[in-house]
C-alpha cells in the first residue's frame, strides 16, 4: 500500500498493492467467525461416529474428521477459540507494557534500570518453551498459558513504549506541563500516553499474531484447550494420523493459522510504518 | 575497557541469570499440583517403604534451600536424577536423544541461513521492485507460520501427494536419516528464514543509504566491493536475528519433532510434561536455559567483534 505523498520506491517494507486490504478482510472474516460461530455453525462439535472420517463430498465441502465432525464447521468454530485467548494476551501485555514503559521512560534512573533489566531477562526466554513447561507441569491449561504469555510478551511492549516515551520526554509540552505542577501520573497518562498509543497498538498487533501462533501450538501439543474443543491446533493434532483418509482436515486448520497470523503481521507492520513516519 | 573486562562482565551477568533461572527450574517440583511425594512416586504404589525411600533419596525432610543446593550440586556433578516415567537415569535419556535434535536444529539453521540471507540481500538490492515485494511478503508468511502447520502441509504435499519424502520414521544410515530429516528441517527453517530475511534486508537497506556508500560508488568502486562494505556494517542487526533464530529453533524443534514423530529432546519434553515426569522436565529446562544463555553470550561477544564501539561502552541497541 502506498500512502498519499510518498512514492513506491521509498516504501520501507514494500508490499503488493492489495496485501493490506486483503489482510484486513481476512481479519474481519476471522473476527466475524469468532463472534457469530454459535449461530453460523450451531452443531460444529457434534460428533457423528457412524460417518467417521470422510473425504469432501455433498453436505461436507471439506469432508469430516475422525469423529465425524464437519471440517468446515470446525474451521469456523475454531476462530472462536483462537481469537479471544490471543486477544487477551495482546491486550494484557499491552497494559503491563504501557504501565512499565511509561514509568521507565518518564522517571528514568533506578526505575528504568530495574524495569529494563527485568525486560531483558524476560526477553531472553523463549515464550513458547516456558509456556510448555509451566502450563504442562502445573496442569493449568489454557488460562495459565495465557497468563504466562502475557508476562513473557510484556517486555516487547515495554521496550517499544519506553523508547517512545524517551522521545517525548523532553518535548516542550511536557516541560510546560511540569511547570504547571501537574502530577507525574497526569502528565504520563493524559499528555504523553496519547502520543504513544499508535506505536503501542502496532506492537500489540504483532503480539496478537505471535500469541495466536503460540496458543495454537500449545493446543497442538495437547497443553492448551481441553480435548474436543474446535481449536485449529487441536484439530490438526487430532487428524494428523489420518492424512490419507481426509487431508483437508489437516490442510484447512493449518492454512487458517498461517493466513490469520500472516494477516495480523502484515497489518501490524503497516501500522508500525505509518505511525513511525508520522512521529518523525 | 579491554577485552578481558568486557568478557568477565558479560560472563558474570550470564552466570547470574542462569543461577536465577536454575532456582526457577528447581521450583517446578514444588509448583506441580498435588503433593511432591505423589509427583515423585508417579504410578508406583505408595507404601510406607517407597515413601520413606523417596523422602531419603530426595532429602525431602531438609529445608528447601538445602534441597536446592543438593540438587544443583548433583546437576553440576552430572547426576540429573531418575525419570519417574521410565526409571532410567535422566542423563542417559538425554544423551540418547540429543544427537538427533542437534542434527535437526543444525540442518534447520543452515537451511534458514541459505534461504534467508541471500533473499534479504536480493530484496535490499532490488528495493521496491516486484522481486523485493515478493521476497518481503514471503518473509512475513514464513515468519507467521507455526512449524507444526508448515510441517503437516509439507507432509501432505511432498510425502503423500508427490511421494518424494517419507511420511514418518527416522531412517537407517546417515544419508537415509538426513533424507528423513529434510522435511522437518524445512518446516523448522521457515520461520527462521523469514526472520533472517527481514533483519538482513532492513539492515542492508539502511547501510546502502549511507553517505559512505554514495561516496564509494562515486569513486567508481565496483558493486561487489561496495556491497561488501555495506554487508559488514549491517552485521549487528543480523546477529540480533541470529540469537532470535536459535531460541526460535529450540521452541520450533519441540513442535516439529512431535509433528514428524521424531524421538528427540523436543518430543521428550512434551511426553515428560504430559506425564508430569518432573526430573526430566527439570533437566531439559536447565539444558535449554544453558543453551540460550550461551547463545546470548556468544551474540554479545560477536557484537563487539563486529562493532568495537559496543565493547568500548557504547550501546548496541
Amino acid at each position: 500500500m502506498t500512502a498519499p505523498g510518498r512514492t513506491r520506491r521509498r516504501a520501507l517494507v514494500p508490499r503488493f498493492p492489495l496485501a493490506v486490504p486483503l489482510a484486513l478482510a481476512v481479519l474481519v472474516l476471522v473476527v466475524a467467525a469468532a463472534a457469530f460461530a454459535p449461530w453460523l455453525v450451531p452443531g460444529a462439535t457434534a460428533q457423528d461416529l457412524m460417518t467417521g472420517i470422510s473425504m469432501p463430498g455433498p453436505g461436507h465441502p471439506l469432508g469430516t474428521d475422525d469423529l465425524g465432525r464437519d471440517v468446515l464447521s470446525l474451521l469456523v468454530a475454531g476462530a472462536r477459540t483462537a481469537v479471544p485467548g490471543a486477544f487477551a494476551v495482546a491486550a494484557g501485555s499491552m497494559l503491563i507494557g504501557n504501565l512499565l514503559g511509561l514509568a521507565a521512560g518518564y522517571f528514568g534512573g533506578w526505575t528504568d534500570t530495574l524495569v529494563m533489566r527485568w525486560a531483558d531477562l524476560m526477553f531472553s526466554l523463549p515464550a513458547l518453551l516456558v509456556a510448555i513447561v509451566v502450563a504442562g507441569v502445573l496442569g493449568g491449561g489454557y488460562g495459565l498459558a495465557v497468563a504466562v504469555l502475557v508476562v513473557l510478551f510484556a517486555p516487547t511492549d515495554t521496550r517499544v513504549v519506553r523508547g517512545a516515551v524517551l522521545e517525548q520526554r523532553h518535548r516542550p509540552y511536557v516541560e510546560a506541563a511540569l511547570l504547571k505542577n501537574l502530577s507525574s501520573w497526569r502528565i504520563m497518562t493524559r499528555h504523553i500516553w496519547p502520543n504513544i498509543v499508535p506505536v503501542s497498538l502496532a506492537s500489540a498487533f504483532l503480539n496478537f499474531a505471535f500469541a495466536l501462533v503460540s496458543l495454537s501450538s500449545l493446543s497442538f501439543l495437547g497443553l492448551g484447550v481441553p480435548a474436543g474443543s474446535p481449536d485449529w491446533g487441536r484439530t490438526l493434532a487430532d487428524n494428523r494420523t489420518q492424512l490419507l483418509a481426509n487431508p483437508w482436515a489437516v490442510i484447512a486448520p493449518g492454512l487458517a493459522v498461517i493466513v490469520t497470523a500472516a494477516a495480523l503481521n502484515l497489518v501490524g507492520d503497516w501500522l508500525h510504518e505509518r505511525f513511525e513516519r508520522r512521529a518523525r | 575497557m579491554g577485552w578481558a573486562g568486557f568478557l568477565l562482565r558479560r560472563s558474570a551477568g550470564t552466570a547470574a541469570v542462569v543461577l536465577l533461572l536454575s532456582a526457577g527450574v528447581f521450583g517446578l517440583l514444588y509448583l506441580a499440583p498435588g503433593d511432591i511425594q505423589q509427583t515423585l512416586l508417579g504410578t508406583r504404589p505408595a507404601t510406607a517403604e517407597t515413601i520413606a525411600a523417596l523422602r531419603a533419596r530426595y532429602h525431602l525432610d531438609d529445608p528447601v534451600a538445602v534441597q536446592y543446593l543438593r540438587w544443583l550440586g548433583g546437576v553440576l556433578g552430572g547426576d540429573l536424577g531418575t525419570s519417574i516415567r521410565t526409571g532410567q537415569p535422566v542423563a542417559d535419556m538425554l544423551g540418547e536423544r540429543l544427537p538427533r535434535t542437534l542434527v535437526l536444529t543444525g540442518y534447520g539453521t543452515l537451511l534458514a541461513a541459505l534461504i534467508g540471507l541471500p533473499l534479504g540481500v536480493l530484496g535490499a538490492l532490488r528495493k521496491g521492485r516486484a522481486s523485493d515485494r515478493l521476497v518481503v511478503t514471503a518473509g512475513v508468511v514464513g515468519l507467521s507460520a507455526p512449524p507444526f502447520a508448515v510441517g503437516l502441509l509439507l507432509l501432505v504435499v511432498f510425502a503423500l501427494g508427490l511421494g518424494w519424502f517419507p511420511v514418518y520414521g527416522t531412517g537407517e544410515g546417515f544419508a537415509s536419516e538426513l533424507w528423513h530429516l529434510t522435511l522437518p528441517a524445512v518446516a523448522l527453517a521457515a520461520g527462521a528464514a523469514g526472520m533472517l530475511l527481514r533483519f538482513s534486508r532492513a539492515a542492508l537497506v539502511r547501510e546502502l543509504d549511507q553517505d559512505y556508500v554514495v561516496f564509494a560508488r562515486a569513486r567508481g568502486l565496483s558493486a561487489p566491493v561496495v556491497l561488501g562494505y555495506a554487508m559488514r556494517n549491517s552485521l549487528v542487526p543480523v546477529l540480533t536475528a541470529a540469537g532470535l533464530v536459535v531460541t526460535g529453533m529450540l521452541a520450533g524443534t519441540v513442535l516439529v519433532e512431535v509433528t514428524f514423530a521424531l524421538p528427540g529432546l523436543g518430543s521428550l519434553l512434551v511426553d515428560s510434561v504430559t506425564f508430569k515426569d518432573v526430573p526430566v522436565v527439570q533437566a531439559l529446562a536447565l539444558l535449554l536455559t544453558l543453551l540460550i544463555a550461551a547463545v546470548n553470550l556468544l551474540v554479545d561477544v560477536a557484537y563487539s567483534v563486529a562493532d568495537p564501539r559496543v565493547r568500548l561502552g557504547g550501546g548496541a541497541s
